[in-house]
């Protein structure tokens, strides 16, 4: 137990503040090895989290760095030096802090690491950076707490696994080091403090007093939601009155294209002129610093966004969270909700939007789950061998290592506690000597053992390489959107490449909530010019889709059982019933299959609620089955609940289809040569080091002959290494994320041989929907070289020029 | 495999899907930017360390390209090894797959900006070499016509209804072809940079590998056509 001193009493006394129960608990428990503190944004958990801190600094005794903290945001460790400096300062406590980010200069940073202040704030990779010099031990000799705030999101990442490995060392740095985690409500407390603690030290978890139950309810429109979709548009009259009658509004949407569309709409209907901004990812810097700066200074009556304001900092005076599309996962909407109202005991409001008929029903059961405080969660596996592999690189980076010390350092990490010591051995086979069958690198090994068996790098310059290439967000490649002859002007934001290239001269698109014409590409920026249409041409550029959680589904197959639903509007439960009416409605544990013909082609529908990734990969396999078995499919389309293929034959016996082996082996050729992997080879290849994606001196060559694609690795690796790690760690990495066939998997145990297949003569009312989903995924074969070829014939002929060749 | 016949400087030529280039009147074989050694020359300089195969897979390629023209010569038409030190390092499997290759024609390494000097590897070593009033040399000379070149790593884009397709090509006007890469582990420079706009006459046309290659106008940087 840790008593305050009276420097700290006496500042929340002179301000008629008493201490929170769970501060109180906190200080309690502060000579534990490890405390995870689970308390509802607003609740003073940041503080929770400092005051032993500020405590055991108070005597000024304490000489180096005492607390690291850690965020996923850099915003938010700039905004919590604020945040502590104010109050250090009013107490008038001898304690220093300092943050450090990738936005801190570098004389600073330098300084930092001879002459740390006692609280230093910083991030994961900021973190990792830092393990990495060979003055380390010096740095954190002395450290005593660590606080990794916002755990929960991290816990879901890459970011926590590099950042849990980081921490392994730190305590063979600093041994004694105790470690705190600061969380917002999550379905499984245990599973994190499992993932905070050095295994096997305990983790004492202290709950907060979870505040009062939010106000949430669906946005009542009097226009019904359409039949597919994802924008929304329609609410927007109603979106707006709420907008209108309250202070600050934050408007989330699953993705930025539909952000985009929604902010573009909002503003064509915003007669008022009501200052409303916009705010993601893609947009340039500068931009969202403006909107993040006015919302500060509450001018701003909306803001449209994604993901990126789920965390962290409070800006300006939210009173209310309006979820655009169906939250897909109940643990993100009840987090999102916790940004309307970031004061303790008092409710946050909440209105859901479902964005089609289908998404009316999630959105109910998603309602019910939060009134139930029923959260969802994937659990995660062991930890990604990528980043291991990285963390090697990093360990090498700060000098000579044994082997077995760094193993039995790796193995306090919670998430590699069950790591072997043979896979740890290939992955540091792979970070010395490229870890492949054909020993060609013996002279050029990135790391050697010495004679004393310490391994280290070869050569000492690799350490510039390998920081400049920290870290586990890999971006798909982005190009830069400007102002065409604005050279040095202002960006407007991102997009992705393979977006640019479906460009031509003309085509309109939105970004930022304009409307720009595509002028041009120079030099890896794509210039725009800004235009008065109305409509732009192309939609806008891709975005990350979430597929709904298992939980989520779950519940819907469970409303489906009910005789009636009072809870749903009168035209989704007409719609249900209907569905019931002329077929039947899908179940938990059986397999609901539809065919029927349609447009003169024939359509089969397989209702296996697996999550959006799954059902795509189902269509996948499930037409290559159908092509080896003759039966031309033409394409296929993928929702969170259904997948639907169309070709020219019908499908008479649809239970062979769906058997596990029939699908596995599919799954296995599949895999051979797949768009899907070659991405998640990237993404791996260059967090473990495979690939750079910064070299030292400069920027990416701008389109020389030096680079080429990964895809042409993925295959040599395949042809020639079959065994190779890479690929073992590509296809665990696939089969839990994209590919998702886990939860295929789920879904055939699920279902056992329950499979009922309805014909009927027409589409039936929950298969409606499908044919509007925009998505589809053409059957490939030689579609390509037969396009080309037509193209080409095309283009020769408007260019006046033979057609060369047979 | 389907190739694409097409006329230059009057002579009958076939683009093959692999980016070799033949000339059936002259009993020639043509591949360009073979970057033999690549990886290693990678792992070396302390660079990634790539998946030590391309060598053989380039070779395994060419072995076919070669089955099936049977040349009575074969150019290789610069670059052909990534550096000189990368020459004499080759891996005994890809300087294996060689030997078998070689025996039996006349073999013409071209000297390249990344094996200037002759390695100590069999055939002929030469600077350019001209055929029936054709000159082969690794950098195209602006100045000059009926030249075939390498170098430049060509690849053209083409949007397709709604998806796009990245290929390496062959570029050819009527003054010069220029060839894609043939080693495994090469890039592209796209032909609407101005290296390429700029080399190219207009009207020049680009053949997208594929099987069989397909030919169409050069694209060229958007602004320009607008």
């Amino acid at each position: 137990m840790t008593a305050l001193p009276p420097a700290i009493t006496g500042w929340f006394d002179a301000r008629g503040w008493s201490i929170h129960p769970h501060q109180q608990a906190m200080l309690s428990a502060a000579d534990q090895p490890c405390t995870l503190l689970i308390a509802p944004t607003g609740g003073g958990k940041t503080m929770a989290g400092f005051l032993p801190t500020l405590a055991e600094l108070a005597d000024g005794d304490h000489h180096g760095l005492h607390t690291l903290y850690i965020s996923p945001l850099k915003a938010l460790a700039a905004d919590i030096r604020r945040n502590l400096t104010g109050p250090i300062t009013e107490m008038g406590l001898p304690i220093r802090v300092e943050d450090r980010t990738g936005d801190t200069p570098s004389s600073r940073k330098k300084r930092q690491r001879a002459d740390p202040p006692h609280i230093l704030l910083t991030t994961p990779e900021s973190l990792a950076l830092m393990t990495s010099y060979e003055d380390a031990h010096r740095t954190f000799a002395g450290l005593k707490r660590v606080i990794v705030d916002e755990i929960h999101a991290l816990a879901e990442s890459k970011r926590g696994d590099q950042l849990m490995l980081a921490l392994s060392r730190l305590s063979t740095l600093a041994p004694g080091l105790r470690r705190v985690g600061l969380s917002a409500t999550v379905e499984d407390p245990k599973a994190i403090a499992r993932l905070l603690a050095r295994h096997p030290d305990p983790c004492e978890i202290l709950m907060a007093a979870p505040g009062p139950n939010p106000d949430i309810s669906m946005l009542q429109t009097t226009e019904p939601p359409p039949w597919s979709g994802g924008g929304g548009r329609y609410a927007i009259p109603a979106v707006l009155e709420e907008v209108r009658k309250h202070r600050t509004t934050l408007i989330f949407h699953n993705t930025r294209a539909q952000a985009e569309i929604f902010f573009h709409h909002l503003w064509l209907a915003n007669e008022d002129q009501l200052p409303i901004g916009i705010h993601h990812g893609a947009l340039a810097r500068e931009q969202r610093e403006r909107v993040e700066q006015a919302m500060t200074d509450g001018q701003l009556k909306a803001i449209v966004c994604t993901g990126t304001l789920d965390l962290g900092i409070d800006w300006g005076d939210v009173d209310l969270v309006i979820q655009v599309g169906a939250p897909k996962n109940v643990k993100r909407l009840v987090q999102r909700i916790g940004r309307a109202n970031h004061r303790y005991n008092a409710p946050s409001k909440a209105l859901i939007v479902p964005a089609n008929r289908f998404e009316v029903i999630e959105c109910v059961a998603a309602l019910d789950a939060v009134r139930d405080h029923d959260l969802d969660g994937e659990a995660r596996g062991p930890g990604p061998l990528d980043v291991l592999c990285q963390h090697i690189l990093i360990r090498a980076a700060a000098g000579p290592f044994h082997a077995d010390d760094l193993y039995a350092e790796v193995i306090t990490t919670g998430a590699y506690a069950e790591l072997s010591r043979d896979l740890f051995d290939r992955c540091l086979d792979f970070v010395a000597t490229g870890g492949y069958a054909l020993r060609a690198y013996d002279q050029w090994q990135r790391l050697l053992q010495r004679p004393d068996g310490q391994w280290q790098l070869r050569d000492p310059r690799a350490t510039q390489r390998i920081r400049m290439n920290i870290g586990t967000i890999v971006d798909a490649d982005k190009m830069q959107v400007r102002l065409h002859k604005t050279r040095g002007g202002k960006p407007l934001g991102e997009v992705e490449e393979y977006f640019a290239s479906l460009l031509r001269k003309g085509d309109t698109f939105l970004i930022g909530g304009e409307i720009v014409r595509y002028e041009g590409m120079r030099e890896m920026v794509v210039e725009v010019t800004r235009t008065p249409t109305q409509k732009p041409k192309i939609a806008t550029f891709m975005g990350t889709k979430f597929a709904t959680s298992t939980q989520l589904s779950d519940r819907i197959l469970t409303m489906f059982r009910q005789e009636d639903w009072p809870d749903l509007p009168p035209h989704t439960r007409d719609w249900l019933h209907l569905q019931r009416q002329v077929s039947r409605l899908p179940e938990r544990d059986r397999l609901l299959v539809e065919s029927f013909p349609h447009d003169g082609r024939e359509h089969l529908v397989a209702y296996g609620f697996a999550g959006r990734n799954a059902q795509q990969t189902l269509g996948l396999l499930l037409t290559q089955r159908m092509e080896a078995q003759g039966l031309n499919p033409m394409g296929f389309v993928a929702t969170d609940y259904a997948t639907l293929i169309w070709g020219l034959d019908r499908v008479a016996e649809a239970a062979p289809l769906f058997s596990r082996d029939n699908l596995v082996e599919a799954m296995e050729t599949w895999l051979s040569d797949n768009a899907v992997m070659k991405r998640t080879f990237k993404g791996s290849a260059i967090i473990a080091g495979l690939i750079d994606r910064n070299m030292p001196g400069g920027k990416r060559k701008s389109g020389r002959q030096a680079t080429f694609s990964t895809d042409i690795l993925y295959d040599t690796l395949r042809k020639y290494d079959p065994d190779h790690l890479m690929l073992r760690i590509t296809r665990d990495e696939a089969m839990r994320g994209l590919v998702d066939f886990g939860r295929i998997e789920e879904m055939l145990a699920r279902i056992g041989d329950r499979i009922d297949h309805q014909r009927l003569t027409r589409v039936t009312p929950l298969a409606a929907p499908l044919f509007l989903e925009p998505g589809r995924v053409p059957v490939e074969g030689l579609a390509n070289q037969r396009l080309l070829e037509e193209e080409a014939t095309r283009l020769m002929q408007t260019a006046g020029l033979e057609t060369t060749g047979t | 495999m389907n190739t694409l016949p097409f006329t230059f400087a009057g002579e009958t030529f076939h683009a093959r899907p692999s980016g070799a280039l033949s000339w059936p009147a002259q009993g020639l074989l043509c591949v360009s930017d073979l970057h033999l050694g690549k990886s290693e020359r990678m792992a070396r300089r302390g660079g990634p360390m790539l998946p030590p195969y391309e060598g053989v897979e380039t070779l395994a390629k060419l072995a076919e390209d070669i089955a099936a023209t049977d040349p009575r010569t074969v150019i290789c038409l610069g670059d052909s090894f990534d550096d000189s030190a990368a020459a004499e390092a080759l891996d005994d499997e890809t300087s294996e797959a060689l030997g078998p290759l070689m025996a039996g024609r006349r073999w013409i390494w071209i000297e390249g900006n990344h094996d200037p000097g002759p390695v100590s590897v069999d055939g002929t070593h030469l600077a350019t070499v001209t055929l029936a009033g054709i000159t082969f040399r690794h950098i195209a000379d602006p100045e000059k016509t009926r030249e075939v070149s390498g170098h430049y790593h060509p690849k053209a884009r083409v949007a397709l209804r709604g998806r796009s397709l990245s290929r390496r090509c062959f570029l050819v006007d009527d003054r010069r072809l220029v060839l894609p890469a043939y080693g495994t582990y090469t890039g592209g420079l796209s032909c609407d940079r101005p290296e390429l706009s700029g080399l190219m006459a207009p009207g020049a046309r680009a053949i997208l590998l594929g099987d069989p290659p397909v030919a169409l106008p050069m694209p060229r940087a958007r602004r320009d056509a607008g």
